[in-house]
């Protein structure tokens, strides 16, 4: 995995967030306030630019360029949540990039999400679909996984946390204030992480 | 549905040079609204932020009195740090800088970030929230920061403005809040410029009760009443979590689309509650305060006085959104 598959990435998540970005802030409209798309989208363009305009030189920077511009750029809670999980798998990450040490990195960010957010599994956040996601990718690793296997499991695993965040009461987050009618809608948090696990996968298996 | 804006993207920026041009007494740089008569040696600064959408909240009450800076973010979205970084620096006057955050997660993690970033400051902040209609539990993001924001802005900025050092500004601050509370009944949404369509659908013969500032549902829905019924609902919800006693400082607040008319039949029977219950209303506000863009329904916030906070809110104050005694 080298800096050209971190920009990648980026690119493709930025693309799947703008086609979806509809969707993302209907979600929010449901349990929060209708800007969860038009925020990803506007902050994923932020990174794309920053990464063409200060190519970056290797997949830590990659990370801690894009982590960087959605602190900057975003607002709310999703810039500063999205923002600090890359900049934390960038800060940890080894290099060059195997899948072992990504799977780590993967899981220092979701640490610094549960940290910053205060959010643990089952609150009803992106956590729901990280953890999984993570989960996912280290048991990958241990079974000798290639990468486009260990990233399709991880999205698998990313998509099934979203989907079960329906039931979920809200404990975190603006969706919490809903109590008990919280019950029933997908969480769009979730809901965005498993997109951009999703491209993982989508950019590893070189269709894009 | 029809919004006076040029481009949805663009609603905060042209609001914003339409502010700075009307009132020569403000500066926007950078997306940040200060006092252009600069930071005051010796003054404690007050910031504060969040998103667009609630005007005159926050940009609105920057002036003598009030607040030294305010980041207006995106609609309903909490400013970034940078932002607030910058008017922190800008509005030190060496006797360090307060930040009075509403309590959402957004701003909270933002204005956290920042106060990390701007370690050549003394950062002091407070939490509002006053919203009793979210339950304080390990089970929300606890309590939103609603009306009373205004009355903590307000009564720091009157106590900064006497050169009171910045741990006193910040604990009569938070005391403003722990003396606060609020409740909110909607009887429509708002409609976002980027959405175009309400944020949720309330049928005509329906109230939203107990909702917060960003057009995000409520605690329950309830049969549409008489506005005695609804001004009940909201004050039994507030006396219920602070007893109602002694002199009270009590906002009746428009959500942005409540004709004033009808704000004061609300204020009429918000004060005949309180005189049931054998308090008084001291001061009093009535108006689009802390607004949530189209929304109509009102807000109360009570807040209990005490000799030294009557004397903080009754000093001069000269902000595009709240002005006396000068």
């Amino acid at each position: 995995m080298d800096t050209a598959f971190f920009v990648a990435w980026f690119e493709d998540a930025a693309k799947v967030v703008r086609l979806r970005r509809d969707e993302l802030t209907r979600l929010d409209a449901a349990i929060g306030d209708a800007d969860h798309g038009a925020n990803l989208d506007r902050g994923f363009a932020e990174v794309r630019a920053a990464l063409t305009d200060w190519p970056p030189a290797s997949p830590v920077q990659a990370l801690v360029s894009a982590g960087t511009t959605l602190i900057r750029r975003v607002g709310g809670a999703s810039g500063p949540l999205y923002g600090s999980a890359f900049r934390q798998m960038g800060k940890t990450l080894e290099e060059p990039v195997t899948l072992a040490r990504f799977a780590g990195a993967f899981e220092a960010g979701v640490v610094a999400v549960e940290r910053l957010g205060k959010a643990a599994p089952g609150d009803k956040t992106m956590i729901d679909a990280l953890a999984p996601a993570s989960r996912a990718l280290a048991l990958a690793v241990r079974e000798g996984l290639e990468p486009l296997e260990a990233f399709e499991r991880a999205a698998r695993a990313a998509e099934e946390g979203a989907l079960a965040t329906i039931p979920m009461r809200a404990r975190k987050g603006r969706a919490s204030y809903l109590g008990e009618r919280s019950v029933g809608h997908e969480d769009p948090g979730a809901a965005s992480s498993a997109l951009i696990v999703a491209s993982l996968a989508t950019v590893a298996g070189g269709v894009s | 549905m029809k919004k006076l804006i040029n481009a949805a993207d663009s609603v905060v920026g042209d609001a914003l040079r339409g502010l700075a041009a009307a009132h020569p007494s403000l500066r926007v740089r950078d997306q940040v609204v200060y006092r252009a008569s600069g930071p005051r040696a010796g003054k404690v600064g007050l910031v504060s932020g969040g998103g667009s959408g609630h005007e005159p909240l926050h940009a609105g009450f920057v002036g003598h009195g009030m607040l030294d800076a305010a980041c207006p973010g995106e609609i309903f979205t909490s400013p970034v740090p940078d932002q607030i970084i910058d008017a922190t620096r800008a509005v030190d006057g060496g006797a360090g800088v307060l930040h009075i955050v509403k309590n959402y997660t957004g701003d909270v993690l933002n204005f956290e970030m920042a106060a990390e970033l701007c370690d050549d400051v003394d950062v002091a902040s407070v939490l509002v929230d006053d919203d009793v209609a979210v339950q304080d539990s390990l089970y929300t993001a606890g309590r939103r920061g609603t009306g009373a924001t205004l009355f903590v802005e307000k009564i720091a900025g009157a106590l900064a403005e006497e050169g009171a050092p910045l741990d006193v500004v910040a604990r009569v601050a938070a005391e403003v809040d722990d003396r606060s509370r609020s409740f909110g009944v909607a009887l429509t949404s708002c409609t976002t410029p980027a959405a175009g369509k309400p944020t949720f659908d309330l049928p005509d013969d329906r109230v939203e009760l107990g909702i917060g500032i960003h057009g995000e549902p409520g605690r329950r829905r309830a049969p549409m009443a008489p506005a005695r019924e609804l001004a009940a609902v909201a004050m039994e919800a507030v006396h219920g979590d602070l007893p109602l006693q002694g002199d009270l400082l009590v906002l009746v607040n428009g959500m942005g689309g409540t004709p004033l008319m009808e704000l004061y039949v609300v204020f009429a029977e918000v004060d005949a509650f309180i005189r049931g219950k054998g308090a008084r209303i001291a001061r009093s506000l009535v108006g689009d305060y802390v607004t949530s863009l189209d929304m109509q329904g009102f807000s109360v916030t009570v807040c209990r006085l005490d000799d030294e906070l009557t004397r903080l809110w009754d000093a001069p104050v000269e902000t595009p959104g709240l002005r006396w005694g000068r």
